[in-house]
């Protein structure tokens, strides 16, 4: 059985459906790209698989239990989640930051320094630690909050089984630190964790992941390998725009390009 | 935590209790009559021969020096607290609106229960009534202006503002309606400051000040998250819905007992945790302390100046505070300007 399991998962708001019977299931090692245009249900769907928001129908199991059931804490070990905007005005230092994902745990102080440099290390930000949050660039911010969700879950003996949602976290990066956030994601996810997240940049969601779920107006359209999800004609259904699907020169894994 | 925020930690750890017990002697050594700290120190520990200056230290000065030292250390951590709650560097209990509903609340418990209590036995009546609408007044502004990024600075002090005018038209109203006796009672009142010190008023502020103190450890890493947002804080392990309960009621509780005290002084909870942030950073583990420390320190000093500037006139307390916190609060505006 799947790490998690969404099934039927419908979200309405104001009588407005923004989700219709999605399903879903990753299992620990697994990396799950959603993909979709703006507006599609891609934050949605992650609010949803944490519970933040509420289904009308539809269940989420976390290892066949509702994430609800779990206690505050346990589930803040198991379950880290990483939204589109991160503001914080307050001046923390990159290290503080970072260390404030170990709030859940009682791993003490030496051991807690350890995983937030490792999961900094992994995100290319350990210069930043000691650099004041609110002075640094936007692409610096979002990777050390990356690295901030990462560290909550870093090591399973400290929580179990691990998920991890990632609501388009390469925004704002530029393209090597993207690559190497993509890396360290994947890296991440074949450690023992599921991961899902959203993604915008479909080189990322082919090059990466072990499935692709692909949204529009709220509905499934397509869900399965890179290579299934990502043809010529489903890309032109989901974006109503015109694209070719070329294997990429170097990988040979499917590259979407725009028909100019 | 990098080696500069443990050098300015270990600082401000000796910095600001020297601070204060400098502050402390200071403020019951200066006044109408010079008292030379020896004369402070042996009034203070009861030794030694009697005489004026034991009766000036412990008649006039010295419940006037722990009403400040209080009041000053409870309005720092609540303004800290109130910006953690609010995730917004400016909010402060004036200027939110926590500070004239409390004052509302006083007034009322004087209009209705004067004929009941009559002189220091209305004190409790008065803050219990002052915590009860802060804790009204910082409950609906939280509520209207908190959003889902964090919440915005114009909406909470406009919600300010509408409560500041609310509570002014309905003190108003009151004050119209009161026989003289009570009309002077309310508006002494409302004057407060620190002149009407005595020793009732010091430890009643001094007890809201241990509570305060004694929930400090619960609340410092939960503060801390907290900065993230509110979703955030519950993903991270956090009883978001419990700890904001907890704050509203202890800052309703700290600024409706200062209200009633000494009546309204302003930017205290704004000047003091902010000169604290920027020293040691926004940890609030060591800034809820540490604030209190300072805001002691602050009041301890704005009073005895304002006591002996112009001297034998005192200036109300407020004004001293106000002229340290306006320039202040204009210069972090013009820093925010990109958020409102």
């Amino acid at each position: 059985m799947a790490l998690l399991q969404a099934e039927g998962v419908t979200v309405s708001v104001d009588n407005r459906p923004l989700l219709t019977d999605v399903c879903l299931d990753v299992d620990v090692g697994e990396l799950v790209c959603v993909i979709g245009p703006n507006g599609a249900g891609k934050s949605t769907l992650l609010r949803a698989l944490c519970g933040e928001s509420a289904m009308e129908t539809g269940r989420v199991h976390f290892k066949g239990e509702s994430l609800a059931s779990l206690p505050a804490r346990k589930r803040a070990r198991q379950l880290a989640v990483l939204p589109q905007s991160n503001p914080l005005s307050f001046a923390f230092t990159g290290l503080e930051l970072v260390a404030l994902s170990r709030t859940p745990h009682s791993t003490g102080t030496e051991r807690d320094r350890i995983i937030c440099l490792e999961a900094m290390a992994a995100l290319d930000v350990c210069h930043l630690s000691g650099r004041l949050y609110p002075t640094l660039s936007g692409g610096e911010q979002q990777r050390l909050q990356l690295a901030r969700v990462m560290a909550q879950i870093w090591r399973a003996e400290d929580g179990g089984d691990r998920l991890l949602l990632l609501d388009e976290p390469a925004t704002s990066l530029d393209i090597a630190h993207q690559y190497e956030m993509m890396r360290a994601v994947r890296d991440f996810a074949r450690s023992g964790v599921a991961v899902v997240m959203t993604v915008h940049d479909l080189a990322h969601a082919s090059g990466y992941s072990d499935r692709i779920l692909a949204l529009k107006h709220g509905r499934s359209m397509a869900y399965g390998c890179p290579e299934t999800v990502l043809t010529a004609e489903n890309m032109q259904q989901l974006y109503g725009y015109s694209v070719t699907v070329v294997p990429h020169p170097v990988t040979g894994k499917s590259l979407v390009v725009a028909d100019v | 935590m990098t080696i500069a925020r443990v050098k300015a930690l270990n600082l401000a750890w000796w910095v600001l209790p020297a601070g204060l017990t400098m502050s402390f002697v200071v403020a019951v050594a200066v006044g109408a009559v010079y008292l030379s700290p020896s004369q402070v120190v042996s009034a203070l520990s009861g030794q030694g021969e009697g005489g004026l200056a034991k009766d000036i230290v412990q008649a006039i000065r010295l419940p006037r020096a722990l009403l400040a030292a209080g009041v000053g250390a409870v309005l720092a951590i609540c303004g800290a607290m109130l910006q953690g709650l609010f995730r917004n560097p400016l909010a402060d209990p004036s200027l939110i609106g926590v500070t004239a509903g409390a004052s509302l609340g006083a007034c009322l418990a004087i209009l209705l229960g004067a004929e009941v209590a009559g002189g220091f036995g209305s004190l409790p009546v008065v803050s219990i009534s002052a915590f009860f609408s802060g804790l009204l007044a910082v409950t609906l502004v939280y509520r209207v202006a908190k959003s889902i990024n964090g919440t915005s600075v114009a909406t909470m002090l406009l919600m300010g503002i509408a409560v500041t005018a609310l509570s002014a038209s309905l003190i108003g109203l009151m004050e119209y309606f009161a026989d003289n006796d009570t009309l002077r009672r309310m508006s002494l009142w409302l004057m407060g400051g620190l002149d009407a010190a005595s020793y009732p008023r010091a430890f009643l502020i001094l007890a809201v000040l241990c509570g305060l103190l004694a929930s400090l450890p619960g609340f410092g890493s939960s503060l801390n998250v907290l900065l993230l947002g509110e979703s955030q804080a519950r993903h991270l392990g956090v009883d978001v819905e419990r700890v904001k309960t907890s704050l509203i009621v202890l800052v309703a509780a700290g600024v409706g007992t200062s209200v009633a005290v000494a009546g309204s002084i302003a930017f205290v909870g704004l000047v003091v945790p902010h000169i604290v942030r920027l020293w040691v950073g926004p940890d609030h583990r060591q800034l809820l302390p540490l604030s209190a420390l300072a805001g002691a320190s602050l009041l301890l000093v704005s009073d005895t100046l304002a006591r002996t500037i112009i001297a034998p006139v005192e200036i109300p307390v407020g004004l001293i505070t106000a002229l340290i916190g306006v320039p202040f609060f204009i210069s972090l505006l013009r820093k925010n300007r990109g958020s409102l």
